[in-house]
C-alpha cells in the first residue's frame, strides 16, 4: 500500500510538472498546445535511448529537455503567424505525428513493443519500496524547483511581458516587446518542462511505448491546469494532485460496480474525467486558485487620488 | 511503382470525395460558431456506429443506414452542444475548443461503453472489383463516391437556395448584421450544428464502409478532416472540398515514397506546408 501511495505521488508529481510546462505556454503566454503528449514522448524517448546507450541519467535528462525545447522552438517557429484556432489544430497534429513516428520507426523506438529496461537511479541497489520512495522524493524536488522558478519568472519583468503579449499582442509589440522571439522562447521553455515530465516517467516506470502518449494525457493536463487555475504555478501543482485523486479515486469506485466489464469501467472513468473538465470550465473558469496579477512594482505617487 | 499512378489517383479522388463530407460539416460549424469543434471525432464515430446498428442490427441496406448515420449524430450534436459547449462560448474560441476535446472523450467512451473495443464490419455483399484500363475499383467504392457527390450537391443547393442556408451564410458573414435583420443567431447555430454533425456522422460511416469500425474510427480520421478544412481555408465550403481532394490524393500518392503507416501524417504536413505560404489556407478566409 505504501509503495502504491508513493507511486501515485510520483505520477501526481509528473502531472504537476506537465501542468507547469503547459502553464508557461498557455497560462502565461496564451499559446495553445494540444500536442503535450508529443513533447512528453520526445523527453521520454531521448532520455531512455541516451541512458540505455550509457549516458548517466542526469545527462540524459538534460539532453531530453534540450531536445524537447528544440522541437518546441521549431513547432512555434513554424506556427508563429497562425491564429490560436489554427495553432490548436497544428499542435494536435504534431502530437499525433510524434506518436506515429514512435510506433513506426522500429529501428529506433522498438515500435509498439516499446522500450523496456530503462535504468532508474540506484534501482539495483534498492528494494522496490526504497526505490519508489527515492523516486517520489526526486520528483517532488524537481516539481518544487520548477514551481519556484515559474513563480520567479511570473513576477519578473520577463513574465510581465509574457502576460502582456497574452492579453494584447499588438499593445505588447507597440510597447517594444520582441513578440515573436518571446513566443518561441516561452514555447521552448514550456516544452522543456513537458520533456522533463517524460524523463521522470521513463526512468520511474522503466518502460515506454507509443500507447502511453495518447491524447487523453493532454486532457488530464488541461484538466489539471484549468481546475487549479490557469496562469498560476501553484494552481497548476494543486490541480495536478486533484486530478490524480480523481483518477485514482474513480478506480476504487469502479471496484464497487462489479456488473461492469473492465473495458466498461475504464470507459466510464474516462467519461467522468471529460465531464469534470467541462463542468469545471462551466462553473469556475478561473480555476480554484485564480491568477493574481502581481502588484505594480512602483508605489502610486499620490495615494489620495 | 509509377505504373500504379492511375490506381493511386483514382483511390485518391474517391478518398478525397469521402473526406469532403465531414470536412464540409466541420468547416460550416467553424464559419458560423467560430471555434474548431474537436468533437467531430466522436460524432464521426457515432455516425459510423449508428449506421452499423441500422445496417447489421436492423438489416437495412447501406443507403438507408446512412440516414441513421446522419440523424443520430445530428441530434447528439445539438444536445451535447447545448449542454457542454454553448455556455462556454462567451469565454472565447480556445476555451470552447478545449471543452470540445473533453466532449470527444466523453462521447467516444460512451460508444466504447456499449460496443467495446472490438472491430466491427458492415454487412456488405461480397463482390469482385471491376477492372477498367488496369485500374481496380470496387462497386461499393463507386457507390460511396456517387453518394458523397450527391450529398455535396444537396449541400450546395441548400446553402444557395433555402432560407436556412441563406441565414447560415448571413450569420457566417456578419453575425451582428444578421441579427439586425431579424435572424436568430442561436437558432441558426443549432441548425448549423444539426446539419454539420449530421454530415460528419454520414462521412464517418462512408469512411468506415469498406474497412472496419471501432470507437477510435473518428479519431483516426480527425487529422485528414482538419487538414482538409485548414488547407482549403477554415470556414470556406468550396475550400473544404478542394482541401479534401488535396489531402485525399496526397495521402494516396504518398504511398509511392512513404510506408502506409504514415498516411495520416500527410494531412499534418499538408497543413504545415500550405500555412507556411498561405496562413489562411488555399481559398483564404475572410478577415474578422
Amino acid at each position: 500500500m505504501l509503495s502504491y501511495l508513493l507511486a501515485t505521488l510520483t505520477f501526481a508529481g509528473i502531472y504537476a510538472m506537465l501542468a507547469l510546462g503547459l502553464n508557461v505556454i498557455w497560462g502565461m503566454t496564451g499559446m495553445i498546445n494540444l500536442g503535450l503528449a508529443g513533447f512528453f514522448a520526445v523527453g521520454a524517448y531521448v532520455s531512455a535511448l541516451t541512458t540505455i546507450a550509457g549516458l548517466p541519467i542526469p545527462l540524459g535528462a538534460v539532453c531530453a529537455m534540450a531536445a524537447a525545447a528544440l522541437v518546441g522552438a521549431l513547432v512555434s517557429q513554424l506556427t508563429l503567424k497562425l491564429r490560436g484556432d489554427y495553432l490548436a489544430i497544428v499542435t494536435l497534429g504534431f502530437g499525433e505525428v510524434i506518436r506515429l513516428v514512435a510506433a513506426n520507426e522500429i529501428w529506433l523506438t522498438n515500435g509498439s513493443d516499446g522500450i523496456s529496461g530503462i535504468p532508474g537511479p540506484f534501482r539495483s541497489a534498492l528494494s522496490p519500496l526504497q526505490f519508489n520512495a527515492l523516486f517520489a522524493a526526486i520528483t517532488m524536488v524537481a516539481v518544487a524547483v520548477a514551481w519556484f522558478l515559474s513563480r520567479r519568472m511570473m513576477g519578473s519583468p520577463y513574465g510581465r511581458a509574457l502576460r502582456a503579449l497574452r492579453d494584447d499582442e499588438t499593445a505588447a509589440a507597440v510597447a517594444g516587446k520582441p513578440v515573436r522571439r518571446m513566443k518561441v522562447e516561452a514555447f521552448a521553455l514550456g516544452a522543456a518542462l513537458l520533456g522533463l515530465g517524460g524523463v521522470l516517467y521513463a526512468h520511474f516506470t522503466s518502460y515506454i511505448a507509443p500507447d502511453i502518449f495518447r491524447p487523453l494525457l493532454t486532457i488530464y493536463i488541461f484538466l489539471s491546469l484549468t481546475a487549479g487555475g490557469t496562469g498560476n504555478a501553484t494552481g497548476a501543482v494543486v490541480g495536478a494532485f486533484l486530478v490524480m485523486v480523481i483518477l485514482e479515486g474513480s478506480r476504487f469506485l469502479e471496484g464497487m460496480l462489479p456488473v461492469l466489464s473492465g473495458a466498461q469501467g475504464a470507459a466510464l472513468r474516462e467519461m467522468v474525467i471529460g465531464s469534470l473538465l467541462i463542468l469545471i470550465m462551466r462553473i469556475k473558469p478561473t480555476g480554484l486558485l485564480a491568477e493574481r496579477p502581481p502588484r505594480p512594482p512602483v508605489a502610486v505617487a499620490n495615494p489620495s487620488i | 511503382m509509377i505504373d500504379l499512378l492511375p490506381q493511386f489517383l483514382v483511390n485518391g479522388i474517391v478518398m478525397g470525395t469521402l473526406l469532403a463530407i465531414p470536412a464540409i460539416g466541420f468547416t460550416a460549424m467553424f464559419a458560423v460558431l467560430r471555434f474548431p469543434n474537436f468533437s467531430v471525432a466522436s460524432h464521426a464515430t457515432i455516425g459510423a456506429f449508428a449506421g452499423f446498428a441500422a445496417n447489421v442490427g436492423l438489416g437495412l441496406p447501406i443507403e438507408l443506414s446512412l440516414v441513421a448515420a446522419f440523424i443520430v449524430p445530428a441530434i447528439i450534436g445539438v444536445a451535447s452542444d447545448e449542454v457542454a459547449l454553448r455556455p462556454l462560448r462567451k469565454h472565447g474560441a480556445l476555451t470552447t475548443a478545449i471543452a470540445s476535446i473533453a466532449l470527444t472523450i466523453v462521447l467516444e467512451n460512451a460508444v466504447r461503453f456499449f460496443y467495446g473495443n472490438d472491430l466491427r464490419g458492415y454487412d456488405l455483399p461480397l463482390v469482385r472489383d471491376w477492372r477498367i484500363l488496369g485500374v481496380r475499383i470496387g462497386p461499393q467504392q463507386v457507390e460511396n463516391f456517387l453518394l458523397a457527390v450527391a450529398i455535396m450537391v444537396a449541400v450546395f443547393l441548400a446553402l444557395r437556395y433555402t432560407r436556412v442556408g441563406k441565414s447560415m451564410r448571413a450569420v457566417a458573414d456578419n453575425p451582428a448584421l444578421a441579427e439586425l435583420k431579424g435572424i436568430d443567431p442561436i437558432l441558426v447555430g443549432r441548425l448549423t450544428v444539426f446539419f454539420g454533425m449530421g454530415l460528419v456522422g454520414t462521412g464517418g460511416m462512408l469512411l468506415g464502409v469498406g474497412t472496419s469500425i471501432d470507437p477510435l474510427t473518428g479519431f483516426r480520421f480527425i487529422l485528414p478532416i482538419f487538414a482538409a478544412a485548414v488547407v482549403g481555408g477554415l470556414g470556406s465550403i468550396p475550400g473544404a472540398v478542394l482541401g479534401a481532394m488535396v489531402v485525399g490524393i496526397g495521402e494516396e500518392l504518398s504511398l509511392i515514397v512513404l510506408s502506409p503507416s504514415y498516411r495520416s501524417a500527410v494531412g499534418f504536413f499538408a497543413i504545415v506546408l500550405v500555412l507556411t505560404f498561405r496562413p489562411r489556407g488555399l481559398l483564404g478566409e475572410r478577415e474578422y
